[in-house]
């Protein structure tokens, strides 16, 4: 494929990102840090929040199988995912946690539970979406 | 781009390139962010993702950071805790980080001594200014050694009460002499670098008059002289006829002696009706004096607080607030009390500083200049606070420094031995002469127990006088108490995290717990052993 038109995908996904609202600020504060130093800054940082984050998705999926269910616990790991969202910018999933958070308040389980698998997908939509995003631009850097 | 290739000790580039970063966060992604973002600030940056590892780094070298930067939510250890570790043993500013802005844990962060909190996610600007942070510091500091002029009153007042009672005055007096050249010999050569760093600061200094003992008697001679409700600078001056003693040394030396003899007559009315336990509440006299001095402390961190200590009844000393070591409750204060309450275990401490005292004080103690001891634990560890690059060019402040940069308690204790609390800068000279009374003059570490030179080792790498060595083993303790009782109460919430469950996580960190509580009662034997080193 043309490289121009590689990039102008990547570009369109990543303003479709930032419009509605994927991502945030935090994701362009990311693609500054970006310099010669290193290159595929963004990239990294992405596939070390997915693959750090899974880990965290697995002990809230523990968690709401155990029983009795231990809000705590459970409070806990939602505050620590949330806490790496907001390291790239995921906004959609960043606010799906708050309302996570106060079904634990109340110890709601089943809200708990339906505001996870919410949070689940649009974790995956947004990964996808990334993937893509980097995948375009890799292309397009390899045409010369 | 990283410029900075220099030694922690020898930035050469303008402060506040170069500063030394360590950032601890248990979230993998926000330790890239946030080390990209301070390498692009021109900081050099240290990573550690668990508390425990990063209070390790700490501590290998007290010299070699700068700041903190600390998540708040981790798995082996609260951030507030470690907060608290990291002021009290190294007194290094801490940034706390959270995603959570709730105004109350804002606020906790404030009270345990945080300089700043920070919400994720974070903006590199935000990082750009964390250099503010360390320059306030120093600068506090500087201006506390500054405003102090430090004279110990008691001491040299002591030494001339009862010169004959000492083991010998003549070897006391050079102590203390000795003291100061040896003590501004050492800051010269220790702290140039910061003279370069902090050239602005610098030229708010004054050049230092070392009130030497002979020249305080003159001065106390022409007091006496005159008659003291008469007194001025300038009467005071022609009296004591020393060609090279402008009026304003005189003036602030004055000043000092006017609170040290007000703060005496307070001793006196409430000698009367101490014995052991009975909170002293005194806070600094009101002297106009100490009001400035007291309000540049406020601000620090290495705060004294002296109140609420309890020690049985075994004719220690009582500590009252100086003027300089802010009685004051502040923040640092109230961060004291929380990390008390955690932890310390009062007969324990009571225990160590009735050794400490037992064995320097002893002749001091039948002079009955002694006081019922009183003083918090909060206060031992904000003896501790005060780092090591401190004032610059102050050839008192490196005693003081090193003085107050010794396990706190001991000193504290040590101190108020002697006599009652005074200037930070007497402190030092009084502990030493402490030390000169019981064991011998001369300020080196090889006069004393050879059995605590490693325990001196391990500590400050700034001057360690006899004083010191004494109250080394206090901190350890201290410590240890602290990693005790912070395994104890922590521990379970650590291994709430690491759950076997957890596929994510490597069996070795389960297998790190243990190992972390067998680190604190190893260590607890040994400063056990040294303890009781007679």
């Amino acid at each position: 494929m043309d490289k121009v038109r590689l990039q102008r995908e990547a570009a369109f996904i990543r303003s479709s990102l930032l419009d509605q609202g994927y991502l945030d600020e935090q994701f362009i504060q990311l693609e500054e840090l970006q310099d010669n130093d290193n290159p595929n800054f963004v990239e990294e940082v992405v596939t070390l929040f997915y693959t750090d984050s899974a880990r965290l998705i697995y002990n809230i999926d523990q968690a709401l199988l155990s029983n009795p269910t231990d809000f705590t616990k459970l409070d806990d790991y939602m505050h620590q995912f949330k806490g790496s969202c907001s390291s790239i910018g995921a906004k959609k999933v960043k606010n799906e946690c708050n309302g996570f958070g106060e079904y634990c308040e109340v110890q709601n389980y089943d809200g708990c539970f339906r505001t996870f698998q919410q949070i689940k997908q649009e974790y995956i939509t947004l990964k996808k979406k990334l993937e893509t995003y980097f995948q375009l631009l890799k292309e397009a850097a390899q045409i010369k | 781009m990283d410029n900075n290739g220099c030694l922690p000790c020898t930035r050469r580039e303008g402060f506040p390139a170069g500063l030394r970063v360590l950032v601890v966060d248990d979230d993998p992604t926000w330790l890239k962010i946030l080390e990209k973002m301070l390498k692009k600030c021109s900081y050099q940056v240290t990573t550690c993702c668990l508390a425990t590892e990063a209070l390790k780094k700490l501590r290998e070298r007290k010299d070699a950071f700068d700041i903190v930067i600390s998540d708040v939510n981790m798995p082996d250890m609260n951030g507030f805790k470690l907060l608290e570790h990291v002021g009290l043993e190294m007194d290094l500013p801490v940034i706390m980080m959270s995603v959570d802005g709730e105004t109350s844990r804002v606020m906790k962060g404030v009270q345990h001594g945080a300089c700043d909190y920070l919400l994720k996610p974070i903006r590199m600007k935000e990082l750009r200014n964390i250099w503010q942070h360390v320059l306030r510091k120093r600068i506090h500091e500087g201006r506390e050694f500054e405003s102090l002029e430090g004279f110990d009153f008691e001491g040299i007042h002591h030494l001339m009460r009862n010169g004959q009672d000492q083991c010998c005055d003549d070897v006391s007096l050079f102590a203390l002499e000795d003291c100061i050249s040896s003590t501004r010999k050492r800051k010269d050569a220790d702290n140039k670098h910061d003279e370069r760093e902090f050239g602005d600061s610098s030229s708010t200094k004054k050049a230092r008059v070392v009130w030497s003992v002979d020249l305080h008697q003159k001065f106390v001679q022409a007091v006496n002289q005159i008659g003291f409700d008469k007194v001025g600078p300038k009467k005071i001056l022609d009296l004591m006829n020393v060609p090279w003693l402008t009026r304003e040394n005189v003036a602030s030396h004055l000043q000092k002696y006017r609170l040290y003899l007000s703060r005496l007559q307070k001793q006196r009315d409430q000698k009367k009706c101490s014995s052991s336990g009975i909170k002293n509440p005194d806070l600094n006299p009101k002297d106009p004096g100490s009001s400035s001095i007291k309000n540049s402390m406020n601000k620090q961190q290495n705060v004294v607080s002296i109140d609420g200590f309890r020690c049985p009844n075994n004719g220690l000393v009582q500590l009252h607030e100086s003027d300089f070591t802010v009685s004051e409750l502040n923040k640092t204060e109230q961060r004291r009390a929380l990390a008390t309450n955690n932890i310390i275990p009062d007969p324990n401490m009571t225990k160590v500083s009735q050794i400490v005292l037992n064995q320097t004080f002893s002749p001091l103690n039948s002079e009955g200049n002694i006081e019922v001891f009183d003083c918090t634990i909060p206060t031992q560890y904000t003896w501790n606070q005060v780092p090591k690059r401190k004032l610059q060019d102050d050839p008192k402040s490196q005693s003081i420094a090193s003085m107050v940069s010794s396990p706190s308690a001991a000193s504290s204790i040590a101190s108020s031995a002697v006599d009652n609390i005074i200037p930070v800068q007497s402190k030092s000279l009084m502990v030493n002469d402490q030390s000169s009374v019981t064991s011998n003059p001369g300020l080196k570490t090889q006069e004393f127990d050879a059995s605590l030179i490693p325990e001196l080792e391990f500590y400050q790498q700034n001057l360690l006088w006899g004083g010191e060595a004494a109250f080394s083993p206090l901190e350890e303790d201290l410590n240890f108490f602290l990693l005790q009782s912070e395994c104890y109460n922590d521990m379970n919430f650590g291994m709430h995290n690491i759950d076997t469950s957890d596929y994510y996580y490597d069996p070795g960190l389960i297998a790190d717990v243990p190992n972390h509580l067998l680190y604190d009662s190893a260590d607890y034997s040994v400063v056990d052993q040294s303890l009781f080193i007679a």
